[in-house]
């Protein structure tokens, strides 16, 4: 993360929980991305949390990247993709749907906060609805808090070796 | 056990001998006591070094895909192999991923009552001391420099043959019974259930604990059959998943992936558990995802050679309560 992002972050509109979180957002690029998009055209107000990633399919995402993300200092992940039945590739979505389920629950198990990786569908006509979803995580992962315990400290390895 | 023995010699003799297969994968007399050590037999004289009691833990499977990929000759290889009911139920997911052809093995399947964990045996005696070890159907007897002790295998079985509820091999072309009834596992596995009954911060708490002993040998990886990848995600460098540190959150990266590349392939067999050196409960995280699939999609992994594996396939109407629905 570039600093320049980390002072905008810093300035938070509400004094008294200033923590923003950082959150990555996987949107496929049939419908969550459009959605995104629409949010935008229409100037539908949402919070600032979000760094979005656009993939072809939200079948397109491994597992991996979403522990990455986590890993790498972001407090939350959102993966969005298209209603069932809409995917662009057919079947895309349903796949990816089976493996968030056990996903969501592994995460979840081991003791990451449910909150912290979150999945839903976002059409391209659904600009508010991305709005809302936007709200909605950003809410829950404040109340969170940022995610301290699995974020790789850089200087601690260096220390190390 | 004796009688199995002598079954598996005998018969393995006979399929070498008849050119049936040309090596069989089985187990031989470890170089320490309670020990077992996997064995490749290519001749009808060698297959009388083949040994079956409580401690032939390893999960065979494991070597057939490395086999198969080096195999010239594919289309006339035949490799046989012994089989415990969780040693099956890893082959038929082989298979299932083309990693095998049902034609290229023989399978001999043993139906088992239960591997003894000779780590909780040892952890009971002075291990520099034992000399030999014998075993009836219930017990083991520990022969040392002390004298002798004996042992209940309940008390000291591997804790996934606790679970088990595929004793008898789903896939083989020779079945051998032993003179023991198969285990059947009565009661559902505690493991996730007293866990997930723990707040979620100790839950947290507790697999830093235990993967914190993690050296990154990955004898996990390398002890399961279902990893057979030629690159694992560890080992790749464009771009590099994780850093080749002892960061704790380097090493609980590297175990959730992996384990979440069991998921709906996992038999619980227990190989990683046994690899281990510096016995992490791996059991603890992999069991979870073994239950899940269970629940979530009906499936147990290895039981049937035709039903397709639960995340290469969907249903339209598959549950997603876990999808946000914002308002």
């Amino acid at each position: 993360m570039e600093q320049s992002d980390d002072k905008t972050i810093g300035q938070s509109d509400n004094k008294t929980n200033p923590f923003e979180p950082r959150i990555l957002a996987f949107l496929c690029n049939w419908c969550s991305y459009a959605g995104a998009d629409l949010a935008g055209v229409s100037r539908f107000q949402y919070p600032t949390t979000f760094r979005v990633i656009r993939v072809p399919c939200s079948g397109r995402i491994n597992p991996l990247y979403i522990i990455k993300a986590l890993q790498s200092g972001f407090d939350g992940v959102l993966v969005s993709g298209c209603h069932p039945g809409d995917c662009h590739y057919i079947s895309g979505n349903y796949f990816a749907r089976r493996r968030f389920a056990l996903l969501k629950k592994f995460l979840e198990y081991l003791g990451i906060e449910p909150e912290r990786v979150q999945f839903s569908w976002v059409s391209a006509a659904e600009g508010a609805r991305f709005a809302k979803v936007v709200k909605k995580v950003t809410e829950d992962i404040k109340r969170c808090g940022p995610l301290e315990y699995f974020k790789k400290n850089i200087d601690s390895v260096e220390r190390e070796s | 056990m004796k009688q199995a023995e002598h079954e598996i010699r005998s018969n393995v003799g006979k399929l070498l001998k008849q050119k049936n297969i040309d090596v069989f994968i089985g187990y031989e007399k470890g170089s320490l006591p309670l020990r077992t050590s996997p064995c490749f037999v290519s001749s009808e004289k060698e297959a009388r070094k083949l040994i079956w009691n409580s401690f032939c833990t390893n999960n065979l499977a494991v070597y057939l895909p490395r086999i198969m990929s080096r195999v010239k000759n594919k289309g006339s290889t035949r490799v046989g192999i012994i089989c415990k009911g969780c040693d099956s139920r890893s082959l038929v997911e082989l298979i299932k991923e083309k990693q095998l052809a049902r034609g290229q093995i023989y399978i001999i399947g043993i139906s088992c009552s239960g591997m003894v964990d000779y780590k909780k045996i040892l952890s009971q005696v002075n291990s520099d001391e034992v000399i030999g070890v014998d075993e009836t159907a219930d017990e083991i007897t520990v022969r040392s420099k002390e004298g002798e002790r004996v042992f209940s295998k309940e008390e000291n079985l591997c804790e996934p043959c606790r679970a088990c509820k595929h004793a008898v091999p789903t896939v083989y072309d020779m079945l051998i019974r032993t003179a023991q009834q198969p285990r059947q596992a009565t009661t559902p596995d505690p493991t996730v259930h007293d866990f997930l009954m723990k707040p979620r911060e100790e839950r947290w708490q507790i697999l830093e604990q235990e993967l914190s002993k993690c050296i990154r040998c990955y004898a996990c990886r390398n002890a399961c059959p279902n990893c057979y990848c030629k690159e694992c995600f560890a080992e790749q460098t464009k771009p590099r998943w994780f850093g080749v540190t002892t960061d704790l959150t380097d090493i609980i990266f590297y175990h959730t992936i992996r384990i979440f590349h069991q998921a709906g392939r996992c038999v619980d067999c227990g190989a990683c558990i046994r690899a281990c050196p510096m016995n992490i409960n791996l059991r603890l995280f992999t069991r979870m995802l073994v239950d899940e699939v269970k629940e979530r999609f009906g499936y147990e992994p290895g039981v049937s050679a035709k039903e397709v594996q639960p995340l290469a396939t969907f249903k339209t109407e598959d549950r997603q309560d876990f999808m946000i629905e914002p308002e």
